[in-house]
């Protein structure tokens, strides 16, 4: 079976010469289709480098990148390049949140009338049927990052990456969201990344939890995550599991001096 | 502010989402916003006049040199029942709005040019603020020679003078733009052009309309100064206006014209300030005194 996502050797170096930042260090990673895995680090490890490049946002410095087993450079490789969900919802406020959904569609020419139905879809899909005319400044925190994942549903693209996407969120809206999410990933068999240094929310959510550790970034460990489905995120195993990486976690901060 | 909180309730949110929709403040009557705009600019009005009067009272000019308000605006009324005086507002308008229109055509394309480009930037970026700096009745020399006593003349130096800030608003409305919205734009598929037209030029809007609004106003300031030297003789201008007043020591007239001139300027101003409010309404940015 072919890797929804294939990372063979990547390395990512910021700058030149002597002042030359190496921010990824030959990762290699395989993630498959249908898969939700977690990217846990701590800051600085280079987790959200990675996730550019896999969206094809910025080049790597050595090694290839494959996504559902095709190459993302040139311009037809670009439009296969997977959504990125980001910290910031990053909507645009001159457009409605209906509108700023469309902004995909739009972008691929899909004409009008179909470019609504499919936003009123998402929408509805996020629980934010009723808010398409509203601006994105009207919604809350959770609400407007709502929005930006159906805006990212909307590019249909089968791998959806996420970095840190509900890093600014208070715990009982990054609860429900975390719901929503494990949802939609069943619903729409999605394969997912999702970068957090949150070690609970990734054993809440991953199939597989991924250790980075820290300048450079290199993948230190990986910890299947066997959990039955639905999990709660309070729950005795997974707290005891959350327990563990997170120590093994520190082992690696301090080897690498944070 | 005590403004009335409105609560939206959907049903098919959750209770939580509910409670964390944006609390909206219901906007205060239309009589109540324009009274409220008007009442402090009607107050200053009152005080320069009485100020004005004050001074005419004691006599520190002669009356025909400084005349008061009340035969100022008495020559005001009387000049706007006159078709001269309107034929003056028409051709100066005309020069005003073609030469703004040049301006910011020129404005838009260099900036956006410099904006994108390393080179031009480092080329002339730092000329365009330095022609900002140029008082634009030190151009007139160079244009009365270049185009003599013309129409062009007037032109050329309204875009110099308005083009560099409109300009400027352009690049700095592109620098801003939040880079979190060019990576959220290039990964929704918005590459090249599509970028700019999506995310760039709408991003930089408000930027752009404060560059005009300033072009604008360096564009009137031009153009009176322009109208002023540049005189030509079948056409009644505004400033045209003024220079005969003072060559007939028509004190009253002067007055009633710079009024004129005055109004007109804070009429574009306010149009310039509206589109710049409702942008900031639409974006959520407006700030908390309401305007």
């Amino acid at each position: 079976m072919t890797a929804a996502v294939a990372l063979n050797s990547v390395s990512k170096v910021y700058g030149h010469g002597p002042r030359a930042l190496l921010a990824l260090d030959r990762i290699s990673l395989a993630v498959q289709p249908g898969e939700f895995v977690c990217l846990v680090g701590a800051s600085g490890c280079g987790k959200s480098t990675l996730l550019s490049l896999v969206a094809g946002l910025d080049r790597p410095s050595a090694g290839t990148i494959l996504v559902g087993g095709r190459s993302l450079s040139g311009d037809a490789g670009r439009s296969q390049a997977p959504g990125l969900m980001f910290q910031d919802p990053a909507l645009f406020p001159w457009l409605t949140v209906a509108a700023n959904v469309e902004l995909p569609l739009r972008l691929r020419g899909v004409p009008r009338p179909e470019r609504q139905r499919r936003s009123a879809e998402l929408l509805d899909t996020v629980h934010l049927g009723e808010f398409g005319r509203s601006r994105p400044h009207e919604l809350s925190g959770g609400m407007r990052q709502r929005v930006a994942l159906a805006r990212t549903l909307a590019l249909d693209t089968p791998v959806l990456l996420m970095d840190e996407p509900f890093g600014a969120l208070d715990a009982m809206t990054r609860d429900l969201l975390h719901d929503e999410l494990e949802r939609i990933w069943v619903e729409r068999k999605l394969t997912i990344v999702f970068v957090t240094h949150n070690v609970r929310e990734a054993v809440r959510l991953a199939d597989r939890v991924v250790l980075l550790s820290s300048r450079p970034g290199r993948v230190v460990w990986e910890q299947p995550v066997d959990l039955p489905r639905p999990r709660r995120i309070d729950s005795a195993a997974a707290a005891t599991l959350a327990a563990e990486i997170t120590d093994r976690l520190r082992t690696e901060v301090a080897r690498h001096g944070g | 502010m005590a403004a009335d909180l409105v609560l939206t309730d959907k049903k098919e949110t959750s209770g939580r989402d509910a409670l964390e929709t944006a609390v909206k403040r219901r906007p205060p009557s239309r009589a109540a916003r324009i009274w409220a705009g008007v009442w402090p600019k009607a107050l200053a009005v009152a005080i320069f006049l009485a100020f004005w009067q004050i001074v005419v009272w004691t006599g520190w000019r002669p009356d025909y040199l400084l005349p008061g308000p009340a035969p100022v605006f008495q020559q005001l009324g009387h000049d706007l029942t006159t078709l001269d005086l309107w034929r003056a507002i028409g051709t100066t308008m005309q020069r005003g709005v073609a030469g703004f229109a040049l301006a910011a055509a020129v404005g838009l394309a260099v900036g956006l040019a410099v904006a994108r480009s390393r080179i031009l930037r480092s080329a002339i970026g730092s000329m365009i603020t330095a022609l900002q700096t140029m008082p634009s009745i030190a151009w007139f020399p160079l244009a009365i020679l270049l185009f003599r006593l013309t129409e062009s003349a007037i032109g050329f130096v309204i875009v110099l003078g308005a083009a560099p800030s409109i300009a400027n608003g352009v690049i700095a409305g592109v620098d801003y733009v939040p880079p979190i919205l060019l990576r959220a734009g290039r990964n929704i598929g918005a590459h090249g052009i599509k970028l700019y037209q999506h995310v760039i030029a709408p991003a930089a809007l408000p930027w752009i309309v404060a560059g005009l609004k300033q072009g604008w106003a360096f564009a009137w300031r031009s153009l009176m100064a322009g109208e002023l030297l540049v005189i030509i003789a079948s056409k009644p201008s505004v400033g045209v206006r003024l220079q005969f007043a003072r060559e007939f020591a028509d004190a009253s007239s002067m007055i009633a014209t710079m009024i004129v001139i005055l109004v007109i300027g804070l009429l574009v101003d306010v149009a310039f300030s509206s589109a710049d409010r409702r942008i900031r309404a639409r974006w959520g940015v407006l700030d908390q005194a309401g305007r």
